[in-house]
This record gives structure tokens, C-alpha cells and sequence, in this order.
């Protein structure tokens, strides 16, 4: 009896691992609401850890616990229905549809975790609403642990799901997958939102961690399903982006914890495993020819990614790169990025005019990465006083501490030199 | 809600009440040439005639300018009236259309191609279901009736 119940509960562990997203995400297909669902998808792996020691697993535990966590929301739906004439034919929906064969039931089970993925990313939801509510429903964060990842008290990130839900069910956003007209463009929202998480865990936006790598490890699997679901060339793209930057997780911070520039890494430290499998994705995905932002910057990763050090790199062919991708998705900030690149390709000479000219345009005066950009060049040509006033605007601009200890090193190497 | 056909079926049964607030920049209308204004309502009243036709229209009607608006306010113990409009922005309602759809994924789709979103942006919100506040105000009313008889 003992030996059941703790085989049972290792089974039922697994199972909440691996199936739990699954059977919330059915639920709240079949129940039309996020809370009921929630309830019972808990009430029935709760009912599992209590019946199947004595009536042994199922053969099909998934659809156990589908069915199982409905006729428990169909209780409480009776329980209110008592107190309420209005829910007797909600009710009596639900108990005729439970009637209904299994296989009814279980139709589009493999897109229902896609659906709630557009649900949850929907654009008519506040941009911060998408992503605390895709790392709750979709990922099964708790709410402790996103507010913690984003800095913010729990009552604030609650409030925030709630009022997303409550939009949810008061503007009437349907839960399904988009139509093929709208597709593009929810896709676009829904690859945002997983590599805002990447981001918030790659490179934090403020605070003393420079990695939070329990977000990236989340968004990646989010990435990962969603390539499962929908094999589109750019959530291919996006998928083997955040493989190749996470490869480089362990070379981007020395022993003590200082920022260490892709130049600077130690590729030995590099993951080989991710990087091999993001190249042959990022190949698929540029042979689709139908690939777009995503793909071309992790077909610059790619090329990074193929170097055994900085002066090897294929500088030729990542300002192609870059350059198709200011095409596809015009952006002073891969401007930069490219001007950088000219300048690995060219000399720091031409890659410092093309610098400057950006600044000139505005948009980038107060974006930290672009002084810090023009002072590293302005150093290699010697021109230390230039350096040392561009560090200094770049440290005046960011709040990240990694960086800031990274640009104050630089200037103190500045002057140790001129010395 | 139970399976997709059934979910199929429940939709086009019970279509929602969303409340489209068309905005506009002041004078946005005046400064267009003639044949650009007469080339944008035509084909806003084609556009409108074809939600028409498929059952999505309920209503809808143009606002004169803000310049004609009057607002009622309760202060003091009475109605105060003054000239203009209740809200200031910079973009003022122009119009209202009362839309018919299954979710807000099909009002979003039925008005993306309202030709109007090119003149000012289109606020969607969904009605209000009042049946339930109804019932209850009916009580309450009928009550009153029968203590003061």
C-alpha cells in the first residue's frame, strides 16, 4: 500500500511535469474559464493522488485527468447552480457534452496548448499582461516566481493576470489559433513575447544579476513547443537565436562575475551541443526563403558561433547580413550593430564614421551601447580623450551594474595607458 | 465551449454587441480635397452597407464637430449646462457603429477593414450585458410598487 502510493506519486510527478501544461491548457478549451480550469486541473491531480493507489494508474492517464478535472468543474458548476437559476443551463451544457464520446473530447488536443499560447499573447492585452500571463498558463510559472523574475511584488503581477483574464472573458477573446490571414502578425506578437522572456533572462534590464538563466531555460522550452506546434521558418528562427546565445551563457561572465564582450570569450567554454543543433535550424529556415528578422540575426549568431576566435570571424559575411537585415526590418539599433561589424571588416576608421553619422540622427543619443560603441572604437584609433568622454556618456547611461563595472573598467585601462 | 463544432454552433447563435468609437483629428475631414472626402465616404458606406448585408451592423451614426457639443453635468444640487465636449484630446469621436460579431477576433477583423481606420483609430468595446442588472432592477421596482399600493 505504502510502495503504491509512492510508486503513484513518482508516476504522478512525471506526469504533472510533462502532461500538466497539456491538461490545462484542454481545460480551459472545454471549460471556457482560466480560474475553473486552474481549480481543476489541481482537483484532479489532487483525486489521482487519492485514487489510484487503490484503483491502480489508468491506462490513458492524460484523458483520467481531463475528464476527472471537468466532472469536478461540473460539480461546482451544480453547487452554484443551486444558488443560481443562471448557471442551470451552463450546467446542463457541460453534463451533455460529458456524455458526449471520448474522442469528442480529445479532438484538437494537440492544438490546444497552441491556442492558449494566442490567447495568452493576444495584442488586445496590455504587452506586460502577455508575458506574465504566457509564463503562468502556458509555462506554469507560479506567481511568486514571475513577479521575483521581473523584479515586482506578487501583488502587483496578480493584479495584473486578473485584470488580463477578466479581459479575456469580458471582451470575449476567443481561444483558438488565428486564421491564416491573421497569422503573420499574431506570430509576430506571440515570438515577441518569448523573446522578451529570453531577454529579461539573458540580459536584465536592471539589477545587480546580468543573467537570470531560469527565464531563458523557460522561454527556450516555450520556443521549443511552439516549434513543435507551428514549424513556421521564423519560430525557427527565433528558436535557434536563443539556442546560440545561450550557448555563449557560460563564456559571457568570468569567475567573478565581470562581462566578458564576444571578442573576449573563451570559446572553449561555448555550448557545442546548442550551437549544432541552432546552425542546422537557422539552415532550414533560411532554405524556407520565406524567414525574416529573427533567422538573419541568428544567421549572424551562426557565423559567430562557426569562428574559433574574433579575428577569424566572417566579417564579410555578417555585414551582408546585417545589411539584409536593415532591409527586412530597418532599425537604427542594427545600424549599429552593423557599423560595428564594417568596422571588424574595414578598420575602425570607416566603422567610427558610420558610428558617428548614426549618432548624429537622434535616435540613438541616449542608448548607452552606441557611446560605448564609439568609445571602443575611438580607443583602437588612439584618440583617447574621445574615449574617455564617450565611456563616461555610456556609464551615465545604464543602470545595469554588470555593465556599468564593465565601462569603468574600461576607462581605468584608458588611463592606465596613458600613464 | 464543449467540442469545436458545438463551440461552431454557440457562435454564430449568439452573436456580441461591440460598441465601435470611431476617432478623428479635428479638421482631418475639412483639409482632405473634394474628391478625396466623396472617394472615403463612398467607400465607407460601401463598407458599411456589406456589414449591413451579413447581419454585423446594428448601428451606426456620424457625430457633428465637437464645436456643437453641449454637456450636462450634475453639480450643486442641479444640472449645469456647458459649451463643448466632455473629454478634450486631440482626436474627437466621429462617429459610432454598433458591430455584431462572435469574439473580439472577428470584431478585429471586421473592422481592419473598415476603410474609416484609415482616417482615425476605431475604439472596440464590448456592450455590456445588462439582462441580469435588468431582472434584478424589475424586482426591486415591482417591490416598490407593491409597498406603496
Amino acid at each position: 500500500m505504502n510502495i503504491a502510493s509512492e510508486q503513484v506519486r513518482q508516476t504522478l510527478d512525471s506526469l504533472y511535469r510533462a502532461e500538466s501544461g497539456r491538461i490545462l491548457a484542454t481545460l480551459i478549451r472545454l471549460l471556457d474559464d482560466f480560474d475553473l480550469a486552474e481549480d481543476a486541473a489541481h482537483d484532479a491531480f489532487a483525486t489521482a493522488l487519492e485514487r489510484w493507489p487503490l484503483d491502480g494508474v489508468p491506462a490513458n492517464p492524460r484523458a483520467w485527468l481531463i475528464s476527472t478535472g471537468r466532472f469536478k468543474a461540473i460539480d461546482v458548476f451544480r453547487r452554484r447552480a443551486r444558488f443560481d437559476a443562471s448557471q442551470e443551463t451552463i450546467t446542463a451544457q457541460l453534463e451533455n457534452a460529458a456524455d458526449d464520446s471520448a474522442q469528442g473530447i480529445y479532438d484538437g488536443l494537440a492544438d490546444d496548448r497552441l491556442r492558449l499560447i494566442f490567447t495568452c499573447c493576444h495584442p488586445a492585452l496590455a504587452p506586460e499582461a502577455r508575458v506574465a500571463l504566457t509564463l503562468r498558463e502556458v509555462c506554469g510559472l507560479t506567481t511568486e516566481e514571475i513577479a521575483r523574475a521581473f523584479l515586482t511584488t506578487v501583488p502587483t503581477l496578480a493584479q495584473r493576470i486578473v485584470r488580463a483574464k477578466a479581459k479575456i472573458r469580458d471582451a470575449r477573446i476567443p481561444y483558438q489559433v488565428p486564421s491564416a490571414e491573421e497569422l503573420p502578425d499574431r506570430l509576430d506578437t506571440a515570438l515577441q513575447v518569448v523573446y522578451l522572456v529570453f531577454n529579461e533572462g539573458y540580459s536584465a534590464s536592471s539589477g545587480a544579476s546580468l543573467t537570470r538563466a531560469e527565464l531563458s531555460a523557460e522561454a527556450i522550452r516555450l520556443g521549443r513547443l511552439l516549434l513543435e506546434l507551428l514549424p513556421d521558418p521564423e519560430v525557427m528562427g527565433l528558436f535557434a537565436l536563443m539556442l546560440l546565445q545561450e550557448s555563449r551563457r557560460a563564456a559571457r561572465t568570468s569567475p567573478s562575475g565581470e562581462l566578458v564582450l564576444l571578442e573576449n570569450q573563451d570559446r572553449s567554454l561555448w555550448n557545442r551541443e546548442q550551437i549544432a543543433e541552432g546552425i542546422k535550424l537557422v539552415e532550414r529556415a533560411l532554405l524556407s526563403r520565406r524567414f525574416g528578422p529573427y533567422t538573419l540575426q541568428a544567421a549572424i549568431a551562426a557565423v559567430h558561433s562557426e569562428a574559433s576566435d574574433a579575428a577569424s570571424t566572417d566579417w564579410l559575411q555578417i555585414v551582408a547580413l546585417y545589411s539584409v537585415l536593415a532591409r527586412a526590418e530597418p532599425s537604427p539599433v542594427v545600424d549599429l550593430n552593423r557599423a560595428v561589424a564594417v568596422a571588424m571588416r574595414d578598420g575602425p576608421k570607416t566603422g567610427l564614421a558610420l558610428i558617428e553619422a548614426i549618432l548624429a540622427r537622434g535616435e540613438l543619443a541616449d542608448y548607452h551601447l552606441a557611446h560605448s560603441a564609439r568609445a571602443d572604437l575611438c580607443r583602437r584609433l588612439g584618440r583617447k580623450d574621445e574615449a574617455r568622454s564617450a565611456y563616461h556618456r555610456a556609464l551615465s547611461l545604464t543602470q545595469q551594474e554588470q555593465e556599468r563595472r564593465f565601462l569603468e573598467n574600461r576607462l581605468r585601462e584608458l588611463d592606465e595607458k596613458s600613464d | 465551449m464543449i467540442s469545436n463544432n458545438e463551440a461552431e454552433a454557440r457562435n454564430t447563435q449568439f452573436f456580441m454587441k461591440y460598441i465601435c468609437l470611431g476617432y478623428i483629428e479635428p479638421n482631418k475631414f475639412e483639409s482632405m480635397s473634394e474628391s478625396e472626402r466623396n472617394a472615403m465616404v463612398d467607400e465607407c458606406w460601401t463598407y458599411d452597407e456589406e456589414l449591413r448585408a451579413k447581419g454585423h451592423f446594428a448601428a451606426g451614426e456620424g457625430l457633428q464637430p465637437p464645436q456643437t457639443a453641449t454637456t450636462l453635468r450634475w453639480k450643486n444640487g442641479k444640472v449645469s449646462i456647458t459649451d463643448g465636449p466632455y473629454a478634450e484630446t486631440k482626436e474627437q469621436l466621429g462617429g459610432i457603429l454598433i458591430l455584431e460579431a462572435r469574439d473580439l477576433n472577428h470584431a478585429i477583423q471586421l473592422m481592419s477593414k473598415h476603410p474609416g481606420v484609415k482616417a482615425g483609430p476605431f475604439e472596440i468595446r464590448p456592450a455590456l450585458d445588462m439582462s441580469e442588472m435588468m431582472r434584478e432592477s424589475e424586482k426591486r421596482r415591482a417591490g416598490n410598487r407593491e409597498t406603496t399600493k
